[in-house]
């Protein structure tokens, strides 16, 4: 029963927080209740013994990507933003393509069979520790996908430092 | 013992606002917020599946979207800068130099 009522309200929090965040016409706003959204489902993955990712999650998503963000939002004009409408004039037609998407994913999930259990059982992980068991995985089958992220975090430095810089001279 | 479907609803339902924050708003900042939102659902899913199926690859696979999700909001925000340089303006229905 415990866990059951944990999950639901968790599940409605991250629901509620999320169509929070896509409806504040403020921007300051969303970014707010997309950190408490954030924490919400750190706190999911610690209920799902996910400890390694749910501090990644935090680190990463709460602490760096919202405010880099929040800094982004400080560069542009928020006067004129509380004043305008803040969905396109089509928006019953995204509406319905995403209600009629929803049905058919929920449709799909219901008719889901699990595969086979691997090896990585609850046991099996407190014995060895989650961080230690996905470091090794992560570094012995998963090395080649390791380095290919570190590629894309380093085109992602130098691509932003391209597309943000101010061009001198041009003006 | 939550049944794994219950995790599977979480996330299609947190996936499709995101869906519809980003086909709805004019502001590119929460439209991009909104494709953090499904990176997210997505994460749900695999870890949830990572939980139930007792294999930590699903895991891996998180790590590897958080990655690939900061590196998209640094390049994303960057060109939101440069595009509010040019234009004075963050909605989307006003650019239309592509004419798409």
């Amino acid at each position: 029963m415990l866990p059951e009522l944990f999950f639901g309200y968790y599940a409605s929090a991250i629901v509620i927080f999320s169509l929070l965040v896509v409806t504040r016409s403020n921007p300051v706003h969303s970014v707010m209740w997309m950190l408490l959204l954030f924490f919400h489902i750190a706190g999911l993955y610690l209920f799902l013994n996910a400890e390694f990712i749910a501090a990644i999650q935090v680190i990463v998503y709460a602490g760096a990507i919202l405010v880099l963000f929040l800094f982004v939002l400080l560069l542009l004009n928020l006067r004129e933003e509380l004043k305008v409408k803040k969905f396109v004039g089509s928006w019953p037609a995204g509406l319905f393509i995403t209600a009629a998407l929803l049905a058919i994913v929920l449709s799909a999930v219901k008719s889901f069979v699990p595969g086979p259990a691997g090896k990585y059982s609850v046991e099996f992980i407190k014995q060895e520790t989650h961080t230690k068991a996905l470091g090794k995985l992560l570094y012995t089958d998963y090395l080649f996908p390791f380095e290919i992220a570190s590629l894309v975090l380093l085109v992602a430095i130098i691509g932003a430092i391209v597309l943000a810089k101010r061009k001198t001279g041009s003006k | 013992m939550v049944p794994l479907n219950w995790y599977l609803m979480l996330s299609a339902a947190v996936f499709m606002i995101g869906v519809f924050g980003f086909l709805t708003r004019r502001n590119i900042i929460i439209m991009f917020m909104s494709v953090e939102l499904m990176l997210n659902a997505v994460n749900i899913s695999l870890v949830a599946f990572s939980h139930y199926l007792q294999d930590l690859r699903g895991q891996i696979l998180v790590i590897f979207i958080i990655t690939v999700a900061a590196a998209e909001a640094a390049i994303g925000l960057a060109i939101i800068i440069a595009l509010f340089r040019n234009k004075d303006t963050v909605h989307a229905d006003e650019m239309s130099e592509m004419k798409g």
